[in-house]
This record gives structure tokens, sequence and C-alpha cells, in this order.
């Protein structure tokens, strides 16, 4: 299942860390990142509550980039 | 500015105040110490004080940054810009307060003038979105569904295919669809960036994400919103960053191995020599030293370069894509930016696909009204070649001598020019009509007989038929048993074709090569007024992947062939192509997702300007390296003799990290390239 998010971050780095971070939480396929569109397209496994799972992706963002901003 | 710019601003404004002031007020109400460190006058506020007053305007300008290194060592993410800051200036501080010289202004304007340069980034990455977003916005918000005679707003989602939505001026067309009833002019310039309105009548294909300008309109939809042109092109654009280019995973290995490097060589800098001289019995001179590894520190911060390289793709993408040209990911602006061979595919793509009156020959009368006899004669049929003639009858066109040649050619009336007489078919003017299965017609107009089809339709009523020496569709035409002349039908080639194929070679394409199922004449008569070297014609779709095969075997060194293609039947060569150029994909979504980079509109000259926005954006990527790290290794090195102080150093970092961004932006504006 796929999902996608609008999110809030100043730069494009920091949008490829949350990317990163994203990507590592449990339950998240893929993850995609646009920094362009202020967007984060989220794939989850099958099986995964997304608004759980989210909520990890959440956390895992903020450790890697504090200001970052999530609008589940 | 958003809100949080503005109270940034403010903080920033307030901390500059607060520390120029603490600055003349530390030279009127500070201790003055001579070179040997006796007080020079009585009164003055000590030490301490000074410190907790400066301390002021750092933790207002700095607090987030402070905060926000914590944090980022607790979550083991140590080594980032935040970090190196807290550590330049914290250990700027330190310096100052164990030299007792009160000079904490520096560690003050490194913090000010480093968020300075985020705010600035911020505000200038926001700016560009924005003009951006004019591309993204071209999202409906709902679709008009007609119940028991009432409009009701819908989700487009909702709607299903083959239904009717009704469409207002001033509202996007949410779906793909043909229009039912009503006529309209469609602003299509969101997705293709043509300016240039587009009319919709009955029967015509509307796409989504044009915006209806005049007239209400009913369209029965033909896809689902999800298959919607729309939602094809806003999916393309939202994943584009998916796909990084090498010089963007060169920037993220190198910030990776990078600050850690650097924090390594600080602390080696703030140490070895120190112990080096301690050990040969010099003096130690601990706090220059520490002072050099800080001014180290602040130099080396990457910011310049995890910053301004993934804008300029993102801004070139931006800047493309407001031209009318989508590229799926940065990684194929870098390829599009080392084409040296570009293939292309000949109908839909350098010529129009359609058939048009090309020429009148041989005609006994004047060349209108040969046109307006056989436009009478083929007024009733339907077949696309009588549709060319009656088109071009009713168009209007003047004729011009080729002197090279004798033969008429039409000058097609740009709108300025005077049509003469009334070009309107009058169906009372006819009076037999008989078609001629496959061959013509024949038919009474005027009281004239006249027959129009090809050689066979004449070679039957004993009339001899002039060979015509030029490529195309020949229609005879015979008036009263005599032979009147011909008329020429050939696809037309696309008005900005030539310069397409010129503006290519300007823009460093070494070769370019047509390939076309078509046959060998054809073929050659258009490569030949295009100026094109090479062409390969009478290809089969599968024959034309392995010229491809052939043509990829040729390149020369690090080179990238594109091919450009109109998508309908061109997938399995688009897709084995370093770069795939789709042209004119409104509607075609096979071309939307085998082609690596879309060209919204059917213009070939967008290929070249393709390529030319391309070499802009990486041109400015490696004007952003070479610049930043040469200035950082510069000020690096003379930060390790002690020649830089903090204030170079700020230069060094924000400085050029906002000259990297204003460059950095720049790539947005490809309008005039």
């Amino acid at each position: 299942m796929k999902k996608s998010y609008k999110i809030e971050v100043d730069c494009a780095n920091c949008a490829n860390k949350m990317e990163e971070a994203a990507k590592k939480t449990a339950g998240v396929k893929d993850c995609v990142v646009n920094f362009m569109a202020l967007k984060m397209n989220v794939e989850f496994e099958d099986g995964t509550d997304p608004k759980a799972v989210m909520q990890e992706v959440l956390k895992n963002c903020k450790k890697v980039e504090d200001d970052c901003e999530i609008f589940l | 500015m958003n809100r949080k710019q503005k109270k940034m601003l403010v903080r920033i404004i307030i901390a500059a105040v607060l520390m120029i002031a603490l600055h003349f007020a530390y030279e009127i109400f500070g201790e003055q110490k001579a070179e040997d460190g006796t007080l020079l006058n009585e009164g003055g506020i000590r030490e301490p004080v000074w410190f907790l007053l400066y301390m002021i305007p750092y933790l207002v300008v700095g607090y987030d940054i402070l905060k926000k290194a914590f944090k980022g060592i607790l979550n083991r993410q140590v080594f980032d810009e935040n970090f190196l800051m807290v550590v330049a200036t914290v250990g700027a501080i330190a310096v100052a307060l164990v030299e007792q010289n009160g000079d904490y202004t520096e560690a003050i304007a490194v913090m000010l003038f480093y968020q300075i340069g985020e705010l600035f980034q911020s505000y200038a990455v926001g700016k560009s979105r924005r003009n951006i977003s004019a591309l993204m916005d071209i999202r409906p918000d709902y679709a008009n569904i007609e119940e028991d005679g009432k409009l009701t707003k819908v989700d487009p989602d909702e709607v299903e295919c083959g239904s009717i939505i009704v469409v207002q001026p001033g509202e996007k067309v949410p779906i793909d669809g043909i229009v039912e009833e009503g006529r309209t002019t469609l602003n299509t310039s969101a997705l293709t960036g043509e300016s240039l309105p587009r009319e919709a009548l009955p029967g015509d294909e509307v796409i989504s994400g044009c915006i209806n300008m005049t007239g209400v309109i009913r369209v029965r939809t033909t896809k689902e919103f999800g298959e919607s042109t729309v939602s094809k092109i806003l999916d393309l654009v939202e994943n584009s960053s998916s796909r990084k280019s090498r010089s963007e995973d060169f920037i993220s290995r190198f910030a990776r191995y990078y600050t850690p490097a650097v924090c390594a060589s600080a602390l080696a800098l703030a140490i070895l020599p120190p112990l080096f001289l301690l050990v040969t019995g010099g003096a130690p001179a601990w706090g220059s030293w520490i002072y050099r590894a800080l001014t180290f520190l602040v130099i080396s911060c990457p910011c310049a370069l995890v910053i301004s390289i993934p804008l300029t793709f993102f801004a070139g993408i931006g800047g493309a894509g407001n031209v009318g040209i989508l590229v799926k990911g940065s990684n194929y602006l870098e390829a599009l930016s080392r084409t040296g061979v570009v293939a292309f595919d000949k109908t839909g793509t350098m010529t129009k696909g359609v058939f048009e009156v090309n020429g009148i020959h041989h005609s006994g009368m004047e060349n209108d009204k040969l046109l307006e006899y056989a436009a009478h004669a083929e007024c009733f049929s339907s077949h696309p070649i009588a549709k060319s003639i009656i088109r071009c009858y009713q168009e209007g066109m003047s004729w011009k001598l080729d002197k090279s040649t004798g033969e008429a050619v039409p000058v097609r009336n740009d709108g300025h020019k005077m049509v003469h007489g009334d070009h309107r078919i009058r169906r009372e003017r006819v009076s037999s009509v008989e078609e001629i299965g496959g061959n013509g017609v024949r038919a009474v107009v005027d009281g004239h007989e006249l027959l129009v089809g090809n050689s066979k339709l004449l070679a039957a009523n004993g009339i001899e038929a002039m060979k015509c020496r030029s490529v195309g569709t020949v229609v005879h035409v015979a008036m009263d048993g005599e032979y009147a002349g011909h008329i020429l039908i050939s696809d037309v080639i696309k008005p900005t074709a030539m310069e397409a194929i010129k503006a290519l070679k300007q823009a460093g394409v070494r070769r370019s090569v047509m390939l076309t199922g078509d046959a060998k004449t054809v073929a050659d008569s258009v490569a030949k007024e295009l100026g094109i070297g090479e062409v390969r014609s009478e290809l089969l779709p599968a024959d034309k992947v392995s010229v491809l095969e052939t043509l990829l075997a040729e390149k020369k060194g690090k080179e990238v062939l594109a091919f450009v293609g109109d998508g309908i039947n061109d997938a399995p060569v688009l897709s084995r192509a370093d770069i795939g150029i789709a042209m004119g994909a409104l509607g075609s979504d096979a071309a939307i997702e085998a082609a690596d980079v879309v060209l919204m509109d059917d213009d070939p000259a967008k290929i070249a300007k393709a390529i030319r926005v391309a070499r802009k954006c990486m041109r400015i990527v490696y004007e952003n390296i070479y610049f930043a790290i040469g200035i950082k290794l510069l000020c690096l090195v003379l930060g390790a003799f002690g020649i830089a102080n903090m204030w170079m150093a700020i230069f060094a970092d924000v400085g050029v990290m906002v000259l990297a961004v204003i460059n950095a932006i720049r790539a947005l504006f490809v309008k005039k390239l």
C-alpha cells in the first residue's frame, strides 16, 4: 500500500536524511521524499498498520532532523 | 517569508543589536589591560559580568542550534553542521574566557552569520518552490456532475469512466475525456508551457489539467481520475527526486566522510603542534592553536555543497517543467547534458503525422480555382485525403511559385495575409456525386464534370494523368474530360523541425540519425530538407531496437544517446536508449511511462532546449562544487597556518553558501535559453 504525506523540512539535504530514516523504519517497504513538492510517499509492507508505522517514521525522522514535520 | 523565517529574522536582529551594543560598551566600560596584563583603568566592569552579558545575544541567536546539536549527539547523528557550529562557537567562547580578553564577539558573529545563511537559504528555497509550484498547481480539486438538473461537486476520484462531467469557465478539466456538448478554448500552458489557447469543439479530446477559459462544456470521461493525464504527470513530478544523479550521490558520500575527517584534522591541529612544541621545548601556545582549529572547523562546514547541489537540480527540474519539459529525475538531467548522439523517429516527431496539401502541379487553371473545384467535388466524402483538400481550401492559401521547379507551393496564411475571396463550401454548387470505390469521385460542380482521384480513375475515363516527381499522395483532377492538374498531399514537416536540427548541432550533438518505418524515398526527402545526415528507413518496430543497439555500440567515450519519439509505438526504443525523450505526450500514457524526459507539446525545438537546460544545470553544479571546495581548501590551509581568522572563516562558510545558493537558483531561469 502506498500513501502520500505532506511534510515540512527546510533543506534538501535534510529531506534526504528523512528519506533514509523513513526507509529504515520497520514496516516501510520504500519511501521517497520529494523536497520540491514537500511530500513523502511511503510504501508500506503488507499487513502493517500505516498509522502505527507513520508514528515510528515521524519519531525516526525527528531523530535525524529535529526541525522536520510530517502532517499525518 | 513565513512565520518561522520572520521569527528567525527578529532573533537575528535582536542578537546583532545586542552584540554591537555590547562591543562598544566593552570598549568604554570594560577593563583596559596593557600588554603585560596590568590594569589600565580602575572601576571597569569585571570579566564574568561581560561573559554573562555576551551570552544573552549568543543564546538568543543560537539556542536552537545548541538544542539540535545536543539532540544529534543523543541520537548518534554527531557530525552534522549544527555540531560543527556549536563546537566552534563554544570553543571560541572558552578561549576568550580563558584568555580574559573579552573577545566574545567572534563566537557570536559566527553563530549570527550562520543563522543569516540558514535564513537566506530557507527563504531562497521557499521562493523557488513557489515558482515551481505553478506546475504543481494542475491538480483539480473537484469534478462537476449533473444530477436532476443540478450541479454537484464530487471528488474526481469518484467519477466513473464514461460519465458526463460539466466544466465551467475558469475551472480545470479534472479528467480526460471527449467533449459532448459546447465549445470553448482551453489554456494548456500549465501542461505544455505553450501560451496559445487550444480550441475544443464537440468530438474533440480534452486533457485533464487544462483550464477551461470561455464556455461551458460537457465532457464524457474516457478514463478514471487515477489514469488521467493530470494524475500521471503529478505522479511523475512528485517522484522525480527519487532518482538521484551521480553528483548528488557524490555529495552525500562526500559529506559522510568529509565531516568526520575535518573534525579529526581539527582535533589534530589543536593538539599535535602544541605537543610538538612542548616536546621540543618551546611554548605550547595552546590558545592560539585551539583558535586555529576552531577556525578550521567553521571553514570546513559542508553546507554550501550539501545544500546547493540538490537545490540546483531541484531548480533545474523545476525550470524545465515550467517550459513544458518534464525530467523524471536528476540523473536524467545529468545524462541529458552529455548527449552526443540523437536518434529520432520521423512521423509525429519531425513531421506532423497528418496529411496536408503540399502543392498543386501542372494546373491548367488558377491554383485556387483547381482547389475550389476539387474541394467541392470531395465535399461529401469523409476520407482523410478529401478532408485535407477541403481544409486547405477553407483555410485559404496563397501560392507562391518555386522558381527552381516551376511548381506552386502553398504559403499558409498566418492571419495577417489577405484571404482571397470566399472560401466557404457551398454544397448547392454540386449536383451529382458518385464515389468510385477507392479511386476517387465523379461530381458535377457549377455544371462542369469533374473527376478527382488517382491515376487509375483518370485512365478508366481515357485521360492520361501526368506523373508527379514529388513524394506523397497525388490527387489528379480532370475537368470536362481534360486533364486539369494534380494536388500533392503529404505529411508536413513541423515548422520548427529545421531549426530543431540546427539547434541540436549547435548544442554539440555530434550525430543525428532518423529512424523511420516509412518508404526510403519519403524518408530521404524529409532528411534532405531538414539537413539530417543519416537515415534508416523501412524499419519495423523491432528493427528500430536493433538499429539503436548498433548506434549505442558506436558511441564515443562518455557521450549519451538520446532517442526522441512520439511514444505511440516507440516504447521499446524509448526504454532501450540511454535517454528516452517522448514528445507530444499529452494523452499518451505509454510514452510518459517509458520515457525519461517528456516534452509536453510536440515541438521538436524543445529537444535542443532540454539539452541546453541540462547543460546549464550541470555547469552550475560543477561551478558550485569547484568553487565551494576550492575556497574552502584555500581557507583551510590559511586557517591551519594561522593566517585566516574567524571572520574569514565565516565568509568561507556562510558567504560561500549564499553565493552557491544564488548560483543554484539560476538553474530555474531557462525561459530564454
